[in-house]
């Protein structure tokens, strides 16, 4: 099962704004939690977030404890060019992953 | 005259009501893992500066009353024209009682077209949420909700 779901129109029109939806499996472990023993469960988010459209970073996000399990998020671009857009999350204990998704611009 | 008499009980049940109320707040706020005002005044700071924020061209899409804060959805939007000389720099949004004050930092530019971010974001507890915009002439603006959190994140335990 792929751990990231994007979601990017596969066609646009130049200069039309379009929406973009992510979606990235991870438990957001909060660091506030006990264990039935009472020791705390260490934290293990998502702490950042990136997307760059053809080389260009056009969304940055900092993710903290409050953002929901398998964080799930919607931003919006200019269709500038045909190309790549790239996706990047990078969290605690060593976490990184990247997703691509690719646009037509006519 | 009977008119008066009820505006009368009625001002004293509204006070009565009220004060059981304020009575109650202290055993909210007194739970330590809690986010403070101070904190989340410190969390504005840290992001604003010395700027005035004032309120309004922001929007705060939220459920007034949510049965688990686990998972809330939000929506922020502002105003803004997003031309290469007036757009959204980043959007800022903080909570009141959560055991730390910031949800989410998103970095915006003028490519972004629409000023708008969606995400899911757990709440402890029922509370304000505020969200910050900072334009592109360094101005910042705020809008704030009230949610009711009916079952609270973070409480139950990990096995």
């Amino acid at each position: 099962m792929p751990s990231a779901l994007i979601n990017v129109p596969k066609r646009a029109k130049r200069g039309d704004v379009i929406e973009i939806k992510t979606l990235m499996s991870h438990i957001m472990e909060t660091g506030y939690r006990h264990t039935a023993s009472g020791s705390v469960v260490p934290r293990d988010i998502i702490t950042s977030f990136a997307c760059r459209y053809n080389g260009a970073e056009i969304f940055r996000a900092d993710f903290f404890p409050a953002i929901a399990a398998n964080p799930f998020i919607t931003f919006f671009t200019t269709a500038t060019e045909s190309g790549k857009l790239d996706f990047e999350w990078i969290g605690d204990k060593g976490f990184s992953e990247t997703a691509s998704a690719s646009i037509t611009v006519e | 005259m009977p008119n008066s008499d009820h505006a009368t009980r009625r001002t004293f049940l509204g006070l009565a009501g009220s004060a059981a109320a304020a009575g109650l707040i202290p055993i909210v706020t007194v739970r330590p893992a809690d986010a403070t005002p101070a904190m989340l005044a410190t969390a504005i700071r840290n992001v604003v500066g010395e700027a005035n924020v004032r309120i309004g061209k922001v929007k705060l899409d939220i459920p007034p009353l949510v049965e688990n804060g686990n998972t809330v959805p939000m929506t922020v939007s502002v105003t803004s024209p997003m031309t290469a000389n007036e757009y959204v720099k980043s959007i800022h949004v903080f909570n009141e009682k959560n055991p730390q004050p910031n949800i989410g930092n998103f970095y915006l530019g003028p490519r972004a077209g629409r000023a708008q971010v969606s995400t899911r974001i757990r709440l402890a507890d029922s509370q304000k949420v505020t969200a910050i915009a900072r334009l592109s002439d360094d101005t910042f603006w705020s809008a704030t909700s009230d949610v009711v959190v009916t079952l609270a994140a973070c409480t139950e335990e990990a096995i």
